[in-house]
């Protein structure tokens, strides 16, 4: 086997986002049959690399990507997925890919149905064939045979638990022919033990019929169980690449989340001790991919207070639900007042606000001027802004006074734009970002959610928003939620630190921790 | 719980939720009956005459709905070619049989072209099919008027005087079709204890039903349910999403225009600048009266639908006339019945979906108060 080139060879893989170094370097080889383990926090690059591999549309259209990839020797670049189909390589994503409608055969050979011809399909073209039904069941029992795990052919995918729409998925994959290589992106975080069990075990069987396999999940028993080897990333640098049983999962944790002593901060005070301002009781909210489960919380007055933990566990359902955005139950109690859900308003009224990770959906007036932006929470929930004309009876916009505050934020928060009249939509990700910050300082709130402050913007403007946030807290006493899936930005600005896994709390440590601490946390209970 | 007891009431319950339409109507119906003291036959013989006139033009409407581009307005425009399509034969004086063929041939390029156009404004304007067609319709009529009124007689060459406008261009509001008057549904005709049943376009419905059927089985038709259910998925398995949908809507018009021509030698009388205009809402509602809804239709809703509306307005005005007095309130009952059920059905539909959404949340806070009891 070690003659011949290996099946996939990366040489020197790099990638940026707009200036934005994502992946830089990647080396990595893989022969036939060899089960590969990939593992990292998020946002350290997997996904990018994967989509790399697998040729989407995102990757070119985003400037490509640096280096080589060889299958079998030979230089590739894929244009679209389908040209890497064609090369034999298949992916299981992590959302699902499914005709809900349809049977679990009908998806494993959408819209590769064997076809017998017919006197229409004579006249009318290819496409009035007739679908040769016992075929496509004798192909589809085939994959599902290949796969080693059992489901029902005639299942509708709408009736299937969600281990099974995840398995209906890899017999997809498993009935081209021409698979050589195939990429599961966290296809375990939907199943049950059992269901994981057997999938690991279809793994295996791949692996034997000569199916190289590269499987990315947060569960890093089943990698030490299935796989030949280990490949760590860590902030877009592959750090690691080693055989599975040369290491432990301690090992693997310190690999992931412990990273070159850098830019480590300052001064770190001590988390306060002082009364909780918000109480979370049994909290669940039905936010899609963010489920949070079973969540008693306590916040205390004027502290900083992160909730990291890995993409889909929940974490971001924890504000969502909160604020009213997605259907929630449970008890909320703030400034010894409960707070009602699902009813947004009555959170703003009680002097909450919320910075959303949705920037572009719920954070901004994409079409308005920033002065809108920055002052039209205020002017709605608080009255502010507004000039008393005949009494009360007639409210009047005060556009200087809604000038001054957006030029202050802008000052203050250093948003580069031509003017306060620009339109939100045409700023950078990282000023917009900012406008968001400014609008709910606009608030003036007593407490503050800021949901993934620094996703996707570029380095400066992380550290800006970073220190904007500090400084609120310390100047104003405001007490913040800051939810993010970087650990390091926690651990910089955080007091105490919530790790959610399953949809549950972790745990809470003190920010100054050591990082495998919370790193051993965000795997604890995964789903 | 005991669960057999608490299900079975709740699972009627839900029947009658998700086909709340159609029982609405039985009712009415049932009511309507004795008091209108219409004769069975006669009854019999009215839901055949209506039957036979309006199915293939709802059979129609199928194809787009199984593509996921909704209740469509875009039947319409085939409508409309089927118009001018008889316009021509009348002209022609090509009667009976092969006036209705010719008929049927002519409009045939002539819908799929405006199908073809509005599949592609359809394209651009996904997930508000209905109101995009329907506006669309509005457009066409305009197109329409300006051909039949302006250009027929002076560009487009009409021959005889009993259709042009004494004027010397433009068509006569009403074109006379005694000629091809019901003869096609003269062909073949049978009484069945005293029903007349016009055999030979009982028999093109079947077919055009079991067309459908086949078509479903197609490769095609596969693609067009996959594409109706999630055009992303569809897309990413490799299938031509824009012009599979574009497709639908072309089948969909040229059906549409061989069902108007169906319609019209069954009425007997075209009125040339208003035969369309509300023929896409009646057909959408007696769909929708059959049990149908945004996202899903069968043949079985076809035919449901049709007895059911056309039954409901044999009986509305003798039993308005019973009742009130007055017989034009059940011509006005006609408009806001259609109008009633096709918002109500949009209604439904969302309504049901949000229902979907809600189930997700109860679910989960079951499973938490029962984790707590552990």
């Amino acid at each position: 086997m070690n003659s011949q080139a290996p099946l996939l060879e990366l040489k020197g893989v790099r990638k940026n986002f707009f200036g934005n170094q994502v992946l830089t370097d990647i080396n990595l080889t893989l022969n036939e049959g060899e089960v590969l383990g990939l593992v990292g926090e998020n946002g350290a690059g997997k996904s990018t690399l994967m989509k790399i591999l697998f040729g989407m549309t995102e990757i070119r259209d985003t400037g490509g990507y640096g280096g080589d990839v060889l299958i079998n020797g030979e230089k590739v670049n894929f244009n679209s997925p389908f040209d890497a189909l064609a090369a034999g390589i298949g992916m299981v994503h992590q959302e699902f890919s499914l005709i809900p409608g349809f049977t679990a055969t009908e998806n494993i050979l959408l819209n590769r149905e064997p076809q017998k011809k017919s006197v229409m399909s004579e006249v009318f073209g290819e496409r009035l064939n007739m679908l040769d039904q016992k075929e496509l069941v004798r192909r589809s029992d085939d994959a599902i045979e290949k796969m080693g795990v059992h489901i029902e052919g005639s299942m509708v995918i709408s009736d299937m638990p969600v281990g099974h729409k995840q398995f209906t998925e890899i017999a997809r994959e498993l009935s081209k022919e021409q698979l050589r290589l195939l990429i599961l992106d966290e296809p375990t975080a939907v199943l049950t033990e059992q269901e994981a069990e057997a999938l690991l075990e279809s793994i295996r069987g791949m692996s034997s019929r000569g199916i190289a396999v590269i499987f990315i999940t947060h569960r890093l028993q089943e990698i030490l169980n299935v796989c030949d080897k280990v490949a760590v990333m860590r902030d877009g640098v592959l750090v690691k690449d080693v055989a599975a049983a040369q290491t432990t999962i301690t090992e693997l944790t310190r690999w992931m989340v412990g990273r070159s002593v850098s830019g480590e901060t300052g001064t770190r005070r001590e988390p306060p001790e002082t009364q909780p301002i918000m109480h979370i009781e049994k909290l669940w909210v039905d936010m899609p991919g963010e489920t949070v489960r079973n969540v008693t919380l306590d916040v205390r007055k004027g502290e900083i207070l992160g909730i990291g933990g890995l993409a889909g566990q929940g974490k971001l359902g924890i504000p969502n639900g909160v604020m009213g955005l997605y259907p929630a139950g449970g008890k909320v109690t703030f400034d010894g007042q409960e707070i009602p859900l699902n009813m947004p308003r009555k959170c703003l009224d009680a002097n909450l606000a919320f910075v959303s990770e949705d920037r572009r959906g719920v954070g901004l007036l994409l079409d308005e001027s920033l002065e809108w932006n920055i002052a039209f929470p205020a002017m709605q929930i608080h009255g502010k802004f507004l000039k008393d004309l005949l009494g009360g009876c007639i409210k009047w916009r005060d556009e200087k006074a809604i000038r001054d505050i957006t030029s202050k934020y802008i000052d203050e928060l250093q948003i580069r734009c031509t003017s306060s009249r620009q339109k939100a939509k045409e700023l950078s990700g990282g000023n917009q970002q900012k406008v968001c910050l400014a609008k709910a300082f606009a608030l003036e709130p007593k407490f503050l959610f800021v949901s993934e402050p620094t996703r996707g913007i570029d380095v400066g403007a992380k550290a800006l928003v970073l220190e904007a946030l500090k400084k609120f807290n310390s100047e104003s006493g405001i007490t913040i939620v800051m939810i993010s899936s970087e650990l390091e930005e926690l651990r910089q600005i955080c007091d105490r630190i919530a790790i959610v896994s399953g949809g549950r709390i972790a745990g809470i440590l003190p920010a100054s921790r050591p990082s495998e601490e919370f790193g051993a946390l965000m795997v604890s209970s995964v789903i | 719980m005991n669960g057999k007891n608490t299900s079975s009431p709740k699972k009627a319950l839900a029947f009658v939720g998700n086909n709340a339409v159609p029982i609405m109507f039985i009712i009415i119906i049932a009511v309507c009956i004795p008091i209108s003291g219409f004769s069975p036959t006669f009854l019999l013989n009215e839901i055949m005459t209506r039957l036979s006139r309006n199915a293939f033009l709802i059979l129609s409407l199928l194809i787009p709905i199984m593509a996921g581009m909704g209740l469509n307005f875009g039947m319409t425009l085939g409508a409309m070619a089927a118009e001018i399509a008889l316009i021509f034969a009348t002209d022609w004086q090509i009667w009976g049989i092969p006036g209705i063929v010719l008929a049927m041939i002519i409009s045939v390029p002539i819908s799929a072209l405006l199908g073809l156009a509005c599949g592609r404004i359809l394209n651009a304007a996904k997930g508000r099919e209905m109101i995009t067609s329907y506006i669309i319709s509005f457009f066409m009529n305009g197109v329409y008027q300006l051909v039949v009124l302006y250009m027929m007689g002076s560009i487009i060459p009409i021959i005889h005087n009993n259709v042009k406008l004494p004027r010397g261009y433009g068509v006569r509001a009403s074109v006379d079709l005694t000629r091809i008057r019901k003869s096609l549904d003269g062909v073949l005709a049978v009484n069945i204890a005293g029903v007349r049943v016009p055999l030979l376009t009982i028999l093109i419905i079947v077919g055009m039903c079991l067309i459908i059927v086949w078509f479903r089985r197609t490769k095609l038709g596969q693609d067009m349910r996959a594409v109706g259910q999630d055009m992303e998925v569809a897309r990413a398995a490799g299938i031509d999403v824009e012009k599979t949908r574009i497709i639908s809507i072309v089948i969909s018009t040229v059906l549409a225009g061989i069902g108007m021509v169906i319609y019209l030698q069954n009425m007997g009388d075209m009125a040339t600048y208003s035969s369309h205009s509300q023929i896409g809402m009646f057909c959408i509602a007696a769909l929708l009266v059959g049990g149908a809804s945004v996202d899903r239709a069968s043949i079985g809703n076809v035919f449901l639908g049709v007895i059911l509306f056309h039954t409901m307005f044999i009986l509305a005005p003798r039993a308005g006339a019973v009742i009130t007095g007055n017989e034009v309130i059940g011509e006005y009952f006609r408009v806001f019945v259609s109008y009633g059920v096709i918002t109500l059905a949009l209604i439904m539909y969302e309504t049901k979906k949000r229902r979907a959404k809600a189930h997700m949340g109860a679910q989960l806070e079951l499973e938490q108060r029962e984790e707590e009891k552990r």
